[in-house]
């Protein structure tokens, strides 16, 4: 399945500095649909490169960090449960407090 | 004799200006204040004359007895303001009528303020309790090299002034507390963020949410800066977003990691946009939504985010926050950071393993055979650095440690070390906390001699060379 994944707000230090990455992310053997989980995992494995508990807490993100399916909060789409599809776009953001 | 006279006369030059300087902003905000004084007089003395004078009124005070309130100066003023058939005479009416707090006058704050005091916002607030720094000139462009030293309220205050004498500007020279936040707070319509820690900004946010206020949220660090409105007609809060504190490693600052100063004053813009509507009651509030900027690659994104949270803390139809609980709740406990952070100042090593820099100097001058390891990231590096130091990055220190050897071979080489005991190795960082986490890492690998700077490069600027750059 293609992806686009961007990383923001300090994330993409954890992967070289990259923010935007297009990505093909195979199905697991035998399932018929790919949820932010297997998406988060699958992020864990193959794109953090350092400090993976900055991006991730248990089996989510960690607290501050906002996640976006296609412009729009996670929340409002099931969290992790999401149901992901083709070509969709995945923000992973965290929070800024500077001013 | 000449250049001895030469040398006396720019420091007597030097101070003479400091002088004249501090007298004319003195004199400055005096003027100022004074001309607001004038005016609201002025325009009290034309409302008792209407009054009064019943049956002989001149024909200025005709014009001005309109409905909407505006005087003529304020007609000519916001002129362009009125041109505009959305936002109009009843928009700048609401505006004039309205108050907004400002809490923060750095780089978000400055660009929202100047916005703010210019479009006409009846009274205008601003809470500060830091002082104007070189270092903030870049993005906080509310300030002039006049008031580096002085309190920021009173600089942001100026300026607004300066800009607008016709609207009340308030002064809150204080840091925010549980303590005086909900009396500062409740004197305001509407509250603008431009804080720059998480305890603050969870603080900010519940006591609008007690309070009922609706809060304009922004933030900007290194090239990226994000918006949004909190609390706003049954939108979300800051804790509906993010209920549980991030960690605080998480948590960049602009001292650490740098900021391009105009994204601050692009969200503090936008900030002030978002203000200027809710208190107008024109057009339709950032709230339900973030904005993200992305300066680099010129993109914006507007997302949506969840709405009011049933479960949050502080605002759910459950929850009991009170006044009280707002009034004992410990923010920096909460959030495991300080609202008004000191420079981290680790203490790893035992004194043995660490010198002064002044020290350091005596062994310089006195030739010491040695390595000096700079553990600073490259780009630190490249802004100022010691003389015959050698730069590895902390995070590069493990691939790169035959580096350091060799370094010492060549040194003992060139300096023929008749000490037996060979080149000795010190690391320095900019304060002293890297190169802490270096040597204990060198020690490990078998560079048992290895010392750190205490302080790092700033006890050099501060102690041994005062013309050495800090930043």
């Amino acid at each position: 399945m293609q992806l686009t994944l961007e990383f923001g707000g300090g994330l993409e230090l954890l992967c070289d500095s990259v923010k935007v990455h297009n990505v093909h992310v195979d199905l697991q053997n035998g399932a018929e649909k790919l949820t932010m989980k297997d998406l988060l995992s699958w992020v864990h494995t193959n794109l953090i490169k350092e400090r993976p508990e900055m991006f991730m807490k248990g089996d989510s993100v960690r607290p501050g960090v906002l996640v976006l399916v296609n412009d729009c909060d996670w929340e409002l789409s099931g969290q992790l449960d999401t149901t992901l599809e083709e070509k969709d776009v995945v923000v992973f953001i965290s929070t800024l407090h500077g001013g | 004799m000449e250049s001895n006279g030469g040398a006396t006369d720019v420091s007597s030059i030097r101070s003479e200006i400091e002088t004249l300087k501090a007298a004319k902003s003195d004199i400055e905000q005096r003027i100022s204040v004074l001309e607001a004084q004038l005016r609201e007089t002025t325009i009290n003395q034309q409302k008792t004359d209407t009054v009064s004078n019943g049956t002989c009124r001149s024909i200025s005070t005709v014009y001005s007895d309109n409905s909407h309130g505006l005087s003529p100066d304020m007609i000519y003023r916001y002129s362009r303001h009125l041109l505009l058939p959305s936002f109009g005479v009843q928009g700048q009416s609401n505006l004039l009528k309205s108050s907004v707090l400002v809490v923060g006058a750095g780089g978000l704050g400055s660009s929202a303020l100047l916005y703010l005091a210019a479009c006409g916002v009846g009274r205008l607030g601003i809470v500060d309790h830091d002082v104007v720094e070189l270092s903030n000139m870049h993005r906080q462009v509310i300030h002039t090299e006049a008031y580096i030293g002085q309190s920021k309220v009173k600089s942001a205050a100026a300026a607004c002034r300066s800009i607008n004498s016709s609207i009340q500007i308030i002064e809150h020279g204080e840091a925010l507390r549980t303590s005086n936040a909900l009396e500062i707070l409740s004197q305001y319509d509407i509250v603008v963020d431009g804080t720059d820690n998480p305890p603050s900004r969870y603080l900010i946010s519940d006591c609008c949410v007690v309070l009922g206020k609706p809060l304009v949220s922004g933030a900007a660090v290194g090239l990226e800066g994000q918006l949004t409105v909190y609390n706003y007609n049954g939108g979300p809060c800051y804790r509906c977003l993010f209920p549980t504190p991030p960690p605080t490693t998480a948590c960049q600052r602009c001292a650490d990691s740098g900021v391009l100063g105009v994204v601050p004053g692009i969200i503090g813009c936008l900030q002030a946009l978002e203000a200027i509507k809710i208190a107008s009651a024109v057009g339709e509030p950032l709230s339900g939504r973030m904005l993200l900027l992305d300066a680099l690659s010129a993109r914006i994104r507007i997302v949506k985010i969840r709405g009011r949270s049933s479960q949050c803390e502080a605002c759910g139809e459950n929850s009991a926050f009170t006044q009280d609980q707002f009034r004992n709740f410990d923010y920096e406990k909460f959030t495991q950071s300080p609202q008004f952070p000191l420079p981290l100042k680790l203490n790893l090593l035992s004194a043995d393993s660490r010198i002064s820099s002044k020290e350091y100097k005596e062994r310089v001058d006195n030739g010491e055979a040695h390595v000096l390891v700079d553990v600073r990231p490259a780009h630190h590096f490249k802004i100022v650095s010691l003389p015959n130091s050698i730069n590895i990055p902390l995070a590069n220190l493990e691939a790169r440690l035959h580096e350091i050897s060799l370094a010492m071979k060549e040194e003992e080489k060139h300096k023929g070390s008749e000490s037996s005991s060979g080149a000795s190795v010190y690391a320095v960082c900019r304060r002293g906390n890297d190169s802490q986490r270096a040597v204990q890492y060198l020690h490990k690998m078998g560079f048992t001699s290895a010392r750190d700077i205490v302080g790092g490069l700033e006890s050099w600027g501060r102690d041994v060379d005062p013309h050495f750059p800090t930043y």
